[in-house]
């Protein structure tokens, strides 16, 4: 059943992947061997329904796909993306994610270690001041900590990438996105670093087409975003702690009064909208009553020990805790509410209202349907999306049923211009390059301008035309899809290079520009991609026009003019 | 006028690019055109601390409500820089007191958005639409006055040059929103690197892909034209020579100042260049956002270096180019429960240029009082921004009456006049 790159055989990753990348080669080959290179595209309706899901739905056609979803029609498709937990990995893809060390960590091991190489950095600052002749003995395991922690924030990119490539479970993965981008925290604010990995795992990826208030309710108490939105310090208006609770030299310990970030933009950006009808006094009362909704910053000592609750993360091992003391005990008016005192089950109750509110299901459904369907879609289609999130009490698998059966999304052409996420990992995906290293994904997603848990606001990226085609993107995209096809970017580079301990964002962006632009064989690079073949995967997404062009053209430009067409940027 | 451009542009762009487009730096010359004013606006996302940029240190209220974040009085150890004997400088902004001293460096105080929102994306999305209050305007007010006479006199039959407005950022933020071309330059030194595309194969096989009437094949083509204006005013030779005199060639650092001396440099050297636009995060200062020391104060620094730096490298252009610092509110007079601001109302906008009548705080002060504050907890604003970019739009870009309502519309207050004389 599976397509040609997912139909190999489990194998070691280590020692294997260039079998894999080999046999998915053949395996696409023989499944496209009838179709002649450069004939026009026939267009049929099945092929052009299933081409529309694969490309909403999925990000785009992997070699052998656009077939599969033919066959089955792309309505069995989106019954079994619907369903992704019947949908078994690649044994590949498997060793490939079990190779990773992050997701076997708890939040206390994530946050501890992340401590331990902020006071190692510390610490080798200081040594660095005292012996400016730099005379100190080198320690072998100076930098280990900074390391695992560079290592981590690393492996969160390769996590979500290698998934984004290669799981069958697209669907599931394009609603990560979505929704990661949705409940935004940034991956370069302190301790999200770590965090962001077990945030996306634990309060994202569950629960995308689960049920809104539990995705809503996991994403309020995970550490990364209490962090984020400085949840985590806000406590009752003259508050004195009594003893010390929080990071050292944090500013847990001198919190005294409410933080309202996270209560405004959870009713601006996570439910409500900004016109969802609430006001400013609405945002202070929501502070007051999130108060106290915190973690443990580190290992509790002593008596202090706090209920922690397990059920906010997978494992059992979430480090949020609701602190009573620093909660405000007094009685709230809210959304024209009157809530009395009752700890933490005002909080909960507050995210009970906002994820059954009316203002929070349009703005969910405006968002799906602009992402799903059009920049500005179709406002029936929002109306019945809105009632479909009412009625089924906010069952996202209900919304996208709907949403992928409604005439505006059947009808909708190929209109949507790609993010450069969706733009560079359908490309590699219709190679059918089996990726090993994302780094130099990672590094042209920073240069176009969305870099991966890299949006520093907490409302995410735009998912409009308009906030994504300029001048720019386009030499910078063409850029790409020129180097890809060449087989100049080294996506399977196997040995580690040195991960630098900061910066390592910008040392992928320049290790990208040396492979792409520079005359050097590149190491671990990919061969060059052929034309006819990848004409195959997309069927009908590349015009006559641009295939009367390309077979016009130096057969060394071929793929990369497919990958860098007018037709591509779309979806 | 606006759709006129919008035609002219494209249909050259489409036939002509190729016959000029290498040679259209140099065909211009270095003389800057006639009458030619230029405008940067720097965006500072996330909505900075103004009462931490400009102070009011003689008040009471100011040090009463922020205990542990406020400036200490001028003279004091990490204590602000004496203004007007009422305002301070953050000292981190050191590097402008040459300006402020000069005359070339202006604030406008307690200036902002009459539209109430206390959301950053709604007060970020008005301020660059120029109509506060209403979300359905589809352009930028940069867009707008790209398309304005006399700001780019564009001689009968020749090309509007797509570098009049250059954006710093590999993304077209929303102030730009428009039929006017536009050309983006990549952060960092990337801005001038080779790609594939500088590969005459390459480019001729894409050129044809792209030569349509399309969004998409006008940006391809803005690019291309923009990319070989651009390599051209910052050749290496060229570039080397603009860094020795500017900085004894040392690099900047990374980040604001080295991508505002690069655009410096780019429009000290290309005169097509009339307006220009970056903008910086990370100003949304929740929590401890610090004093003379800090987070705030490690954002500041780089702003003011980069700042200085870009007037520097300017050289004679400074005189006729006005810099606008802008941020889409304040935050709150009274510092929050965890040492650092909430989202306020009230800010300052700053402005720097050759013709800006500097040395002066301008705009009605309500005070820090809590009496005095909006809705109790934000500083009050007397100023509408729009006063203020109107105003520069009139005075110091010479920018006619009956252009200014088309860059504003909707627009009725006075323009607050900062040119010098």
């Amino acid at each position: 059943m599976g397509s040609p790159v997912h139909a190999c055989p489990p194998m070691n990753p280590t020692t294997a992947l260039p079998m894999t990348r080999r046999g998915a080669l053949a395996a696409a080959l023989a499944a496209v061997a009838w179709r002649p290179a450069f004939a026009v595209a026939q267009v049929d309706a099945g092929q052009a329904e299933a081409l529309h899901v694969l490309n909403r739905f999925a990000f785009g056609p992997a070699p052998g796909e656009l077939e599969r979803a033919t066959r089955m029609g792309a309505g069995a498709w989106v019954a079994e993306q619907l369903q992704p937990e019947r949908l078994a990995l690649p044994a590949w893809l498997g060793a490939q994610l079990g190779a990773l060390t992050t997701p076997g960590k708890s939040q206390r091991e994530l946050v501890d270690g992340y401590h331990a190489a902020q006071r190692e950095a510390r610490e080798a600052k200081q040594a660095e001041t005292a012996s400016p002749d730099g005379a100190k003995a080198p320690d072998p395991a100076a930098g280990e900590r900074r390391r695992q922690a560079a290592t981590i924030a690393y492996e969160s990119g390769e996590e979500r990438l290698l998934q984004a490539l290669n799981s069958p479970r697209q669907l599931q993965e394009v609603l990560v996105d979505f929704w990661f981008n949705h409940f935004n925290v940034f991956q370069g604010k302190g301790l999200d670093r770590v965090l962001v990995e077990s945030y996306e795992r634990e309060a994202i990826r569950p629960h995308v087409l689960g049920r809104f208030r539990t995705m809503l309710g996991a994403t309020a108490k995970h550490p990364a975003m209490l962090f984020y939105l400085d949840n985590w310090l806000s406590v009752a208006p003259g508050f004195e702690p009594r003893r010390k609770f929080g990071a050292p030299g944090g500013g847990a310990r001198k919190a005294s009064g409410l933080n309202e970030n996270y209560a405004r933009e959870l009713m601006e950006l996570h439910t409500l909208g900004v016109d969802g009808g609430y006001t400013q006094q609405d945002v202070t009362e929501l502070a007051r009553i999130l108060t106290g909704w915190t973690m443990q910053a580190q290992e509790p000592r002593g008596r202090r020990r706090l209920a922690l609750e397990t059920s906010a993360s997978g494992r059992g091992d979430s480090i949020f805790v609701f602190d009573p003391a620093r909660h405000d005990p007094g009685s709230k008016t809210w959304l024209g509410r009157r809530i009395t005192p009752d700890g933490q089950i005002e909080g909960e109750f507050a995210l009970d209202v906002l994820a059954q509110h009316p203002s929070t299901a349009k703005h969910i459904a405006f968002k799906l349907a602009r992402r799903f369907v059009a920049d500005d879609p179709p406002p029936a289609l929002v109306d019945s999306l809105v009632r479909r999130f009412l009625d089924t009490d906010g069952d996202l698998r209900a919304v996208m049923q709907s949403l992928a059966d409604s005439p505006e999304f059947r009808q909708a052409r190929p209109t949507k211009f790609k993010t450069p996420y969706q733009y560079l990992v359908s490309a590699v995906r219709a190679t059918g390059i089996v990726t090993t290293n994302v780094r130099p994904l990672m590094g042209q997603l920073a240069q176009l301008g969305q870099p991966l848990y890299g949006c520093q606001t907490p409302d995410g990226w735009h998912d409009t035309e308009a906030d994504w085609l300029n001048p720019n993107a386009m030499t910078q995209r063409v850029n790409f899809a020129t180097a890809l096809a060449s087989g100049k970017l080294p996506l399977q580079r196997v040995d580690d290079p040195d991960v630098p301990v900061n910066n390592a964002l910008k040392a992928m962006e320049r290790q990208t520009d040396r492979a792409m632009n520079g005359n050097q064989p590149v190491e671990g690079s990919t061969p060059p991609v052929d034309a006819g073949t990848l004409l195959a995967t997309l069927g009908p997404a590349i015009s006559d026009r641009t295939r009367a062009a390309v077979a016009g053209s130096p057969p060394a430009l071929r793929a990369a003019l497919v990958l860098g067409s007018p037709d591509f940027m779309r979806r | 006028m606006q759709r006129r451009h919008f035609l002219r542009s494209t249909a050259a762009a489409g036939l002509a690019w190729t016959a000029v487009g290498r040679h259209a730096f140099a065909a211009t010359g270095n003389a800057p055109l006639p009458g030619s004013r230029r405008l940067v606006v720097v965006f500072l996302r996330g909505a900075v601390d103004g009462l931490s940029v400009v102070a009011p240190y003689t008040e009471g209220a100011y040090y009463q409500q922020r205990s542990s974040i406020a400036l200490a009085r001028p003279g004091q150890d990490g204590g602000l820089l004496n203004l007007d004997d009422h305002f301070g400088l953050n000292p981190n902004l050191a590097p402008l007191m040459p300006l402020w001293l000069s005359g070339k460096l202006a604030f406008v105080h307690a200036s902002g958005s009459p539209d109430a929102t206390r959301s950053h994306f709604d007060a970020q999305d008005y301020m660059e639409s120029g109509t506060p209050g209403r979300k359905g305007t589809p352009d930028g007010w940069l867009n707008r006055l790209l398309g304005a006479e006399p700001l780019a006199p564009v001689p009968a039959g020749a090309r509007a040059s797509v570098t009049r407005g250059i954006s710093v950022g590999a993304t077209l933020p929303r102030i730009w929103a428009g039929p006017n071309p536009v050309a983006n330059i990549a952060n960092g030194p990337r801005a001038t690197k080779p790609t594939q595309l500088d590969k005459p194969q390459v480019s001729k096989a894409f050129d044809a892909l792209y030569a349509g009437d399309d969004a998409m094949s006008r940006a391809y083509r803005e690019s291309q034209q923009s990319r070989a204006e651009v390599n051209e005013a910052m050749s290496p030779a060229a570039m080397d020579r603009e860094q020795m005199v500017a900085n004894n060639g040392a690099p900047l650092p990374n980040g604001f100042p080295d991508d505002a001396g690069r655009l410096a440099q780019l429009m000290r050297r290309d005169p097509n260049v009339q307006i220009a636009f970056l903008a910086l995060g990370g100003w949304d200062t929740h929590v401890n956002q610090g004093g003379a020391k800090g987070q705030l104060a490690n954002r500041l620094q780089p702003l003011g270096q980069g700042l200085a730096e870009f007037a520097t490298r300017l050289g004679p252009v400074f005189d006729d180019t006005t810099v606008l610092v802008i941020s889409e509110f304040g935050r709150t007079a009274r510092q929050n429960g965890t040492g650092g601001t909430d989202h306020g109302h009230g800010n300052v906008m700053w402005a720097l240029g050759g013709n800006i009548a500097g040395g002066k705080v301008y705009g009605r002060w309500p005070g820090v009082d809590p009496s005095a504050l909006y809705e109790g907890r934000d500083l009050a604003i007397t100023t509408d921004f729009r006063q203020v970019l109107a105003g520069v739009c009139m005075n110091n870009l010479r920018l006619p009456d009956n252009q200014l309502a088309a860059v504003f519309p909707g627009f009725d207050g006075a323009p607050l006049n900062i040119a010098r004389a």
